[in-house]
C-alpha cells in the first residue's frame, strides 16, 4: 500500500516554507524567532509562551503544515499520528533547568524535560489522539521513519500520520514536518528517497 | 498590588497579559486567568524568591493564590509575622 506526502514545512530560524514556498520570514533569529513567527502567523493559543523552545519549534511547524486543515474533523483523533525525531533531545532545557537548580528548581522548566513533550503539545493543541512517538538520533533517518511510519499506516493503526523532524540547541533549530496520508498527492510517494530529496532540498536553498 | 501582578505576569510566563489587566479580585484559576497545576507552583516559588516566604501548609494554597488580593494579603501577613 502507498502513502502520499500532501504538504511538508521546513523552519530554519529564519522562515518557515510549506510545500518549498516561503510562508513566514523573521527578522529575528534564535528563541526570539519563534514567538514573532507565532505573532506574524496570527496564532492565538497563549499556551505557546509556556512552553520551552523545542515545543514552540513543534507547534509552528505544525500549525504550518495544518493551516486550513482540522485532522480531527476529517479523522478519528485516534487515527492521527505523531512520529517525529529530534538530534538534541531536550537538551536546551535541560540546561536551563540545571541552572535554575542554583536558585529554586523552576516546574515549569522542569515539565519540558523530555523530548516528546512537544508531541503532547501538538496532540493537546490539535486534539490529537493516535499514536505517537519521539526518536532522538545524532542525524536524521528517512529509512527508518519511513519505514516506521509505513508500517503504522499499513496496519491500519493510523490513517494519517504528522511525521517529521524538531531540533533545538540553544538557538538553532530546524524543522522538517511531512503530513503523510493515504490519499495520492502531487508532492510524491512517502518513502526514504521522497523525505530524503525534500529534506535537503530546503537546506540547499 | 502592581508590582506583583508584574512579577506574576513575568513567573509565569504570561506574555500576552499586560499586568494593568489584571483585576485584583480576578480568579487566577480555571475560569480566571486559566492558570494551571504547574502556575501554582511557580507561584510558590514566587512567594520564596521574591518575598522569602514559604507557603507553610500546602493546603493553603487555593485559598492564598485566588486572587492577585489574595497573594497580597499572604504576603503582607507573613512578611510582618
Amino acid at each position: 500500500m502507498q502513502h502520499y506526502i500532501t504538504r511538508y514545512v521546513h523552519i530554519d530560524g529564519r522562515a518557515i516554507y510549506v510545500d518549498g514556498t516561503l510562508l513566514y520570514g523573521g527578522e529575528t533569529t534564535d528563541a526570539e524567532f519563534l514567538t514573532e513567527a507565532y505573532k506574524g502567523m496570527g496564532l492565538d493559543y497563549p499556551k505557546f509562551y509556556k512552553m520551552d523552545p523545542l515545543s514552540r519549534l513543534a507547534i509552528l511547524a505544525t500549525e504550518a503544515l495544518l493551516r486550513g486543515r482540522r485532522l480531527t474533523q476529517e479523522y478519528k483523533p485516534e487515527d492521527v499520528a505523531v512520529i517525529i525525531s529530534c538530534a538534541h533531545s531536550s537538551l536546551d532545557t535541560d540546561l536551563r533547568y540545571q541552572q535554575s537548580m542554583a536558585t529554586a528548581p523552576s516546574p515549569s522548566l522542569f515539565v519540558y524535560t523530555l523530548p516528546n513533550v512537544m508531541i503532547g503539545e501538538i496532540c493537546i493543541r490539535q486534539g490529537i489522539k493516535g499514536e505517537n512517538t519521539c526518536f532522538v538520533s545524532d542525524s536524521f533517518d528517512p529509512d527508518f521513519q519511513a519505514d516506521y511510519v509505513n508500517g503504522l499506516l499499513t496496519g491500519n493503526r493510523a490513517e494519517v500520520c504528522i511525521s517529521g523532524r524538531a531540533d533545538y540547541l540553544r538557538g538553532e533549530m530546524n524543522a522538517f514536518f511531512m503530513l503523510v496520508e493515504k490519499i495520492p498527492a502531487s508532492l510524491g510517494e512517502y518513502n526514504s528517497q521522497t523525505t530524503k530529496q525534500l529534506y535537503e532540498r530546503q537546506w540547499k536553498n | 498590588m502592581q508590582t506583583l501582578k508584574g512579577q506574576i505576569v513575568e513567573q509565569l510566563n504570561l506574555q500576552h497579559i499586560k499586568p494593568e489587566d489584571i483585576g485584583d479580585d480576578q480568579p487566577l484559576f480555571i475560569e480566571g486567568l486559566g492558570l494551571d497545576s504547574i502556575d501554582a507552583l511557580e507561584l510558590i516559588v514566587l512567594l520564596q524568591q521574591k518575598y522569602g516566604i514559604k507557603l507553610a501548609n500546602p493546603s493553603e494554597g487555593p485559598t492564598v493564590f485566588k486572587t492577585v488580593r489574595s497573594i497580597a494579603e499572604y504576603i503582607t501577613a507573613h512578611k510582618a509575622a
